[in-house]
Parts: C-alpha cells; sequence; structure tokens
C-alpha cells in the first residue's frame, strides 16, 4: 500500500478497495443481518410511539384517550403488530451476535441453527404475545 | 517516506482524516453493554405492557407510577436510547457519504436521542411523583 503514495495521483482510482455487498452471492445469513439493521431502526421510530404514549399518561385523560384511541384503531393495531415484531426479532438477534461475540456458534451447523433461529422463534414469539394479548384484554 | 512506520494509511488520507479515530473500542463496548442490559429489561418491558392491556388511565398510571414498574421503565429507556443512539450512528457512518448530510444526520441522530429520552424519563418520573 506505501507505494500509491508514490505514484501519479491518476492511479488513486486503481487503489485495492473492499468489495461491496453485490459482488457476493446473497445467503440467509446476510439477510438476517441486514433484517438487524432494519428492526433497529424501525424501533428508533418506534421510540416516538413510547414517548407519545408515556406523555400521554402523564398528562390527561383526555390525551391518553386519543393514543387509546389510536391504538385500538385497525392501523394501530398493525403498527404495534410491526413494532412488537422488530423488538422481539431485533432482541434475538442480539442474543445471537452476543453468542458470537463471546465466541461460540461459528460453526455449522450451528451458525446455520441461530439464524434460522432467530427468524423463526421471533415470528413465534410474537404470535404467542398477540395470543396473550387478545387473552386478557 | 522510509523512516515512517508500516502502516495502511496513506499521506492523502491521513491529510483528510481518514481511518481511524480511535474511539471506536469504547463505541463498541458500550453497545455491547447496553445489549446485555437490554435483555432482560426488553422482556420485562414486553411483560409490563401485557399487564397493562385493556387497563383505564388510573389503572395504567397507579401502575406505571409504583417503584418497580417505574424503576424497569427508567432503566430500559436509558439503555435502550443508548443503544439506539449507537446503532443508528454506524448505520449513518456506514451508508451517508456525503459530507454535509453526514453531519447534519449525525447531530440530528444525537438530538433525537436526547429529546425523545429525556421527554420518555420526565413522563415516568412525572407518572411517579404526581
Amino acid at each position: 500500500m506505501a507505494e500509491a503514495n508514490t505514484r501519479p495521483i491518476s492511479s488513486a482510482a486503481r487503489r485495492p478497495l473492499s468489495p461491496h455487498l453485490q459482488v457476493y452471492r446473497m445467503i440467509f445469513g446476510m439477510l438476517m443481518s441486514g433484517f438487524h439493521r432494519v428492526t433497529g431502526l424501525v424501533l428508533c421510530f418506534g421510540t416516538l410511539l413510547l414517548a407519545w404514549w408515556l406523555i400521554a399518561a402523564a398528562s390527561d385523560a383526555q390525551s391518553f384517550a386519543i393514543i387509546s384511541g389510536f391504538l385500538n384503531s385497525i392501523i394501530g393495531q398493525l403498527v404495534l403488530f410491526g413494532f412488537s415484531w422488530g423488538l422481539i426479532h431485533h432482541l434475538l438477534g442480539g442474543i445471537r451476535h452476543l453468542i458470537w461475540d463471546a465466541g461460540l456458534c461459528f460453526d455449522e451447523p450451528q451458525r446455520g441453527f441461530i439464524t434460522r433461529g432467530t427468524l423463526i422463534s421471533s415470528i413465534v414469539l410474537t404470535l404467542l404475545v398477540w395470543i396473550i394479548a387478545f387473552i386478557v384484554r | 517516506m522510509a523512516n515512517e512506520p508500516a502502516s495502511m494509511r496513506t499521506a492523502r488520507g491521513r491529510i483528510r482524516y481518514l481511518g481511524s479515530a480511535r474511539s471506536g473500542a469504547m463505541h463498541d463496548w458500550y453497545t455491547r453493554l447496553t445489549a446485555i442490559a437490554l435483555v432482560p429489561l426488553t422482556i420485562a418491558f414486553i411483560w409490563l405492557v401485557l399487564s397493562l392491556i385493556g387497563k383505564d388511565y388510573n389503572a395504567v398510571r397507579s401502575e406505571l407510577g409504583s417503584t418497580f414498574p417505574a424503576l424497569l421503565m427508567l432503566l430500559f429507556i436509558f439503555a435502550g436510547i443508548f443503544h439506539m443512539k449507537l446503532g443508528v450512528q454506524t448505520i449513518l457512518e456506514d451508508y451517508v457519504r456525503n459530507e454535509p448530510a453526514k453531519t447534519i444526520a449525525q447531530v440530528t441522530n444525537l438530538f433525537f436521542a436526547i429529546c425523545v429520552g429525556l421527554a420518555c424519563i420526565y413522563a415516568v418520573l412525572r407518572i411517579g411523583f404526581f
């Protein structure tokens, strides 16, 4: 790399660059890595909903009735469902990354198992949470 | 040039402040610390929200205002907002290339995290004390 400094500037474009995503064939683990980021970003917007709910509860009964009405509407329920799935998926994805941080489960079949397991259990747990929600309401 | 220690960085990169800012390790460490904290906190948060379903204004307030749920919410908000700020910062660092847009995006991310975090914390404290 050092000789790049002594060459004319025009050769800068020919320096080796790290290949980006599109060079590789898409595999499931890459998709799940992307999902982890996307769900994290979705949760960022979800904090606005949490803030709205808490501020309404801190204000008065009328403000609280407005957000309760929204959350109980079809759009509100869809938003909550997406939020709950995003939260559970990001939680499980995070646990998967913590397992890898500990140096565990890098080899197949464990790696594939916990990667597929993240998606499958996030769907199962989200449905379970909503079944409990509909039973206790 | 020959006396310099071996480095992957070019002179041009160094002069443009590209490369390591020497602060990445702590960013990574705080992301992991908050992630570990958020595992039990998120499970407890989902449990708390489920217990509040179908309750009216006064019941929700008295539940959120009691010591244990209020403490849980404060810890969840603090760790969650901290984790969110670090995560979104990484996404912005990776994908926003344009220099002014990069700065504006990072400042917006920081201000968003502080505003939402303080709003949530203030609301929980207000429910608990008033």
